[in-house]
């Protein structure tokens, strides 16, 4: 990388608002994935009673069993979200920002 | 072409040398179990179990598959970059499989599905804390990684801090980190084989293991350890869901019946759906904590795991691969669920597979990792027993393919070519040196898996885990995001990391009570990571803002340079094309 072009990025104007808004995004996904998991923790660690109850008067299924699969199948869901949004947006703006840069 | 030709089927020679001594033992006790009265058989109780053929069989198929797969391999494999990244040429979906084969470890299939039939419950917080890792490392590093590293996660680290310090660093905690998980699969490996064939004693299981590693990785590098873990991957998603599958067809697809079930057999009953921590274990908040934080930041630590990012052709494909493999992953880990409460129904109080019935409906025969694989013989008899038992077999292969590569890697591209050779060591000079470390890492597990057979290994986790989480992720992260990093902060960083794991490991319950046999530990909990990585980002960041150096502030300076290339993947190491 030519310290010409790097220099062309960092003064392009969409490359600030790239970075801004992927880290927006990673560090967003990344507090809701963490304080999701450790909701579903710190209910273990500090309220037992209501991980451990059924989820209804003839169930033996707790609660903590659905909230765990829970996780599991958003952390899949939020994992697609980035990636459809990275797609989708980000790509084409790396795109425009080098081709540009290297003229 | 014809040099390669000659090593491989030497190679092969002396594997088969190794199979064949195994086979000898195997022909050898079966004909004294066979010719002898039945008084002499009563006498020897490993020959009383009939040899598994049906294991053995599709073992040996699989053995004879990657082997094919690994001579193709080697035949392309010809640079640093086919060697360690395959090429860059595998594709985000083969990736996600490769992922899911490298991660998913007998230690997790067997593992989780043996917590769940012992507590019920509690198995799923393994499940969770095992899979939120995977979306942590898409958003923060799986691009990045690929955007600016080229073998080894000490390159991205290393991108603008000084070589020397950085890797070495990156090396030692990588380099502990995999030996001990060697060590894990390998006392694993000894143990499951030796049960599930005791024809075949736990020292042979290993050195079969050490062998077919040894080959698989030396010629075949990362393009027959991707296609070892896809295979794998695929072997044992299928299982796992025919075998959950059968469970649910025998509860008639009903979970609310499946778990009823399981609470009227298991003689805790309904403390298995109320206990939030080992039946019998005291509650205790700070460890389930501490256990949280390690499981998921250690699953974005872990050497052989970040390796494969090098692999994909572009950020892109590195994406996708996160998102295919956390899927794999999440579904795997449901259906382990499923398969230990199904053990539960299927397996506990049955006489066919309980130790010794009248003491415990539980224990059963050869250990606490069985309930998967007696599940198996429950719904599908030998022939579903025995594709189980290869299909756990051939996870330990992945595995261990991906550790020793990891760890030959750290060795090689990061000691050798970067430290000691300052970066000037010849392409063709690293891949050799490279291959010779795969051999001693391979002898080492092998010898390491022997010494340890006797050894309460419980603590593998929390020591590989803690390490990974407390000093590769942070310092990773650190790097990555942090322009005030200086080699002074990471460095100071790393080995707070990997003294404070090690060091609070030593004295906790697990090594201290458990192992060492000390009386009541000093340090109280399993896990320390939750006092070693606050710790870790402090010194890092206190010995960063104190770093007046020149060097430390060309180092701040150079994140511009860094961010372009990590977020744009101008510069990036390309896919080699043949």
């Amino acid at each position: 990388m030519s310290l010409l072009i790097a220099s062309k990025i960092q003064s392009h104007p969409k490359y600030l608002l790239l970075v801004s808004q992927r880290d927006t995004l990673s560090w967003t996904l990344s507090a809701i994935v963490f304080c999701m998991y450790f909701g579903f923790i710190l209910l273990i660690a500090f309220a037992p009673g209501i991980i451990t109850q059924p989820i209804s008067d003839n169930s033996v299924v707790p609660l903590g069993m659905l909230l765990g699969v829970g996780v599991i199948i958003a952390s899949a869901v939020l994992t697609g979200v980035y990636v459809f949004r990275a797609n989708g947006t980000f790509d084409p703006i790396v795109e425009e920002i080098v081709r540009e840069a290297s003229k | 072409m014809k040099k390669l030709n000659t090593l491989f089927f030497g190679m092969l020679t002396i594997l088969a040398s190794g199979l064949s001594h195994a086979a000898d033992t195997v022909a050898s006790s079966v004909a004294s179990a066979v010719a002898p009265a039945s008084a002499v058989v009563a006498a020897t109780p490993a020959a009383e179990v009939p040899l598994n053929w049906h294991a053995i069989i599709m073992f040996l198929l699989f053995v004879g598959v990657t082997l094919i797969i690994t001579y193709w391999a080697a035949t392309r494999t010809k640079t640093a970059s086919d060697f360690y990244a395959a090429g860059r040429g595998v594709t985000g979906f083969q990736n996600g499989m490769a992922i899911a084969g490298d991660y998913m470890s007998a230690a997790s299939f067997l593992g989780i599905a043996a917590l769940v039939y012992m507590n019920g419950f509690y198995g799923l917080i393994f499940s969770v804390g095992w899979l939120v890792g995977w979306p942590i490392i898409l958003f923060l590093v799986a691009e990045r990684l690929r955007n600016l590293g080229k073998y080894t996660y000490a390159d991205v680290v290393s991108f603008r801090l000084q070589q020397g310090p950085i890797r070495v660093m990156a090396a030692v905690s990588s380099l502990i980190v995999v030996i001990w998980y060697l060590i894990g699969q390998a006392v694993g490996a000894g143990q499951l084989l030796h049960t599930l064939v005791p024809q075949i004693s736990y020292r042979e299981a290993i050195v079969v293991v050490g062998a077919l590693i040894i080959v698989y990785v030396t010629f075949g590098g990362m393009k027959a350890t991707t296609w070892v873990q896809i295979i794998k991957a695929g072997l044992l998603l299928g299982g796992a869901t025919l075998m959950a599958f059968g469970v649910m067809a025998h509860e008639g697809f009903s979970f609310e019946k499946l778990f009823s079930d399981a609470v009227a057999i298991h003689p805790k009953h309904l403390d298995i759906m109320k206990s939030v921590v080992p039946i019998g274990a005291k509650a205790n908040p700070i460890e389930s904590i501490s256990l949280g934080l390690t499981l998921m930041f250690g699953t974005a630590g872990l050497p052989h795991i970040l390796m494969r990012f090098f692999t994909v052709t572009d950020a892109k494909a590195a994406r996708k691969s996160v998102l295919y493999g956390t899927c794999f992953i999440g579904f795997f880990y449901i259906l382990t669920f499923i398969i230990g409460f199904g053990a539960i129904v299927l397996v506990a109080n049955q006489p066919a597979y309980v130790a010794d019935i009248s003491k415990s409906i539980l224990t059963l025969k050869g250990g606490g990792s069985m309930p998967a694989v007696y599940l198996s013989h429950a719904i599908g008899g030998d022939f579903f027993l025995g594709f189980i038992a290869a299909v756990a077999f051939a996870t330990i292969l992945a595995v261990v393919s991906g550790l020793t590569l990891a760890g030959a890697s750290a060795l090689s591209h990061d000691i050798y070519a970067s430290v000691i050779k300052k970066g000037k060591a010849s392409e063709k000079d690293e891949v050799w040196v490279s291959k010779m470390c795969v051999i001693g890492l391979g002898v080492i597990a092998v010898l390491l898996g022997i010494a340890f057979e006797k050894q309460n290994v419980a603590y593998i986790v929390a020591l590989t885990f803690s390490i990974a989480a407390c000093t590769n992720f942070p310092v990773l992260v650190l790097s990555i995001f942090w322009r005030g990093l200086t080699t002074r902060g990471a460095v100071m960083g790393g080995y707070t990391g990997i003294i404070g794991s090690i060091g609070l490991l030593i004295i906790g319950p697990t090594v201290w009570t458990k192992v060492l046999g000390m009386g009541p530990a000093i340090f109280p909990y399993d896990f320390p990571t939750f006092v070693v990585l606050p710790t870790v980002l402090i010194v890092a960041y206190i010995a960063s803002v104190t770093d007046s150096s020149e060097r430390g502030k060309k180092e701040r300076e150079a994140y511009d340079a860094q961010l372009i290339r990590a977020e744009t993947g101008l510069g990036a190491e390309a896919a080699s094309v043949h």
